[in-house]
């Protein structure tokens, strides 16, 4: 598949709202998904470093 | 109330919530589980005549026709047993096509012509490059031509 | 030989192995996404009726598959977990769950951007759209009811149950284009029929397919690795793991 430019591909033939809307979406979703992710692992960490530093002083 | 006792009547909520929400789109479901009628369902009543419902079928070959107007069209929908005219006034969606499939969204009126007040284009599973689409519409008149004539 | 599954379903055994999984799955969903994208983009041709709008097929199609598909493992899991009784099994159920919805949501949004300039409508109540809808709706409820019950085991079972059943949603959504007219139009992709698309068009949606499987996994991983250690914290192995990163 041959573009010619950057703007035929930008435009892709008239339809680039719905195609570039439909992959920076799910683009967003997964970035959400990851973002979650990392913080519920940092919570997670923080309050179980935590417990175990007074369990140990205790 | 004890916390415990809240998180549940939260749980409560939330579940029912749920529940009526599925038992409306079943309820939406019921109504048009099929999605839309053919041609021969509509010619043998089975379609509602006291309200909107949906057409769908092919667009026959030739069959459009544009209004002075500009915005009104006719055309007939088929399911190659049984024919019904479509007259619809707004704008056609990109892949409206004779010989392509159709749903309409309309009421049939007394002499059995169907009223559209929306027309979307169904498409199929095939997915090609526009080279073999043509190729294959080639093949298709070669083919027609060769047919033994009745 | 035989190999011990149940040495490996330990959580002492599964948490430091899913560990050094879980980089090479993110690897492999990153490069299958670079190729994916590429083949989709600049080797796939354009569609004869669609134009370039179809280009939204190398999202859509792989979403909506792993949406049908992480039920169908969540709900054996979980299932399992029921059974069995296996403190992996209700982890693994629970660490999919947020994944499966979110390819569910993408799936529905990927199809209204693709309905509109195709069909004409971003939304219509037909069986395929209104069932994809229903299985996004199974995940929240298995997610919060899951989430909103404090003791473990009896949230593990509640939440098995939901699972279960909804999973009757799976095979209607896959079939409810051949059982009722639809908006949406049959497979292009079957084991019934040879596949209707060009073979760069089909290759750029397998490999696009792989790389959603891929970050599945890695994502799964790492979810069923945090709850584990959550639901473990006293016992020796996680108080090893917590000594020694902090």
């Amino acid at each position: 598949m041959n573009w010619g430019s950057w703007s035929n591909f930008i435009d892709m033939g008239g339809r680039g709202f719905y195609v570039w809307g439909s992959y920076l979406i799910t683009l967003v979703c997964i970035v959400l998904e990851l973002g979650l992710l990392a913080r519920h692992k940092r919570t997670l960490w923080q309050r179980l470093t935590q417990i175990m530093k007074l369990n140990k002083q205790g | 109330m004890k916390p415990r006792h809240k998180k549940l009547l939260w749980v409560l909520g939330g579940l029912s919530l749920l529940g009526v929400a599925t038992g409306l789109v079943l309820n939406a479901l019921k109504s048009n589980l099929n999605y839309f009628y053919s041609p021969t369902q509509v010619s043998n009543h089975e379609a509602p005549s006291n309200r909107s419902f949906r057409l769908g079928g092919l667009v026959v070959d030739g069959s459009l026709k544009r209004q002075t107007d500009g915005l009104t069209v006719e055309f007939v929908v088929t399911d190659t047993a049984n024919n019904i005219p479509v007259r619809y006034k707004g704008i056609l969606p990109d892949l409206f096509k004779e010989g392509k499939s159709v749903v309409a969204q309309g009421k049939l009126d007394a002499d059995g012509r169907f009223n559209a007040d929306q027309v979307l284009a169904k498409h199929d599973e095939n997915y090609m490059p526009p080279e073999a689409a043509q190729a294959l519409e080639d093949a298709k008149k070669l083919n027609a031509g060769k047919a033994p004539k009745p | 030989m035989t190999i011990n599954w149940f040495k490996y379903s330990s959580p002492a055994t599964f948490y430091p192995l899913a560990g050094k999984m879980i980089p090479l799955f993110y690897a492999l969903a990153a490069i299958l996404t670079v190729i994916g994208l590429y083949i989709s983009f600049f080797v796939a041709p354009t569609d004869a009726t669609q134009g370039e709008a179809y280009r939204i097929i190398f999202i859509h199609v792989p979403a909506a598959w792993m949406s049908m598909f992480i039920y169908l493992v969540m709900a054996m899991w979980a299932g399992l977990g029921l059974v069995m009784n296996t403190r992996l099994s209700s982890i693994m159920a629970q660490a999919l769950a947020p994944t499966g919805a979110m390819f569910t949501f993408v799936a529905l949004i990927t199809g209204a951007f693709w309905g509109k300039p195709t069909w004409g409508t971003w939304w219509e109540w037909d069986a395929r759209m209104t069932s994809e809808l229903i299985l996004l709706f199974l995940y929240i409820g298995y997610m919060s009811l899951t989430a909103a019950i404090d003791d473990v085991r009896r949230a593990d079972k509640a939440g098995a149950i939901l699972a279960l059943v909804g999973a009757v949603n799976v095979p209607i959504i896959y079939f409810s284009v051949k059982w009722w007219n639809t908006l949406h139009q049959g497979a292009s992709v079957s084991i019934t029929h040879a596949p209707s698309m060009a073979k760069t068009m089909l290759l750029g949606m397998l490999i696009m397919a792989l790389a959603a499987w891929m970050y599945s996994i890695a994502v799964a991983l790492s979810r069923a690795r945090l709850l584990m250690l959550e639901r473990e914290k006293s016992t020796a192995w996680a108080q090893e793991v917590l000594e020694q990163k902090s």
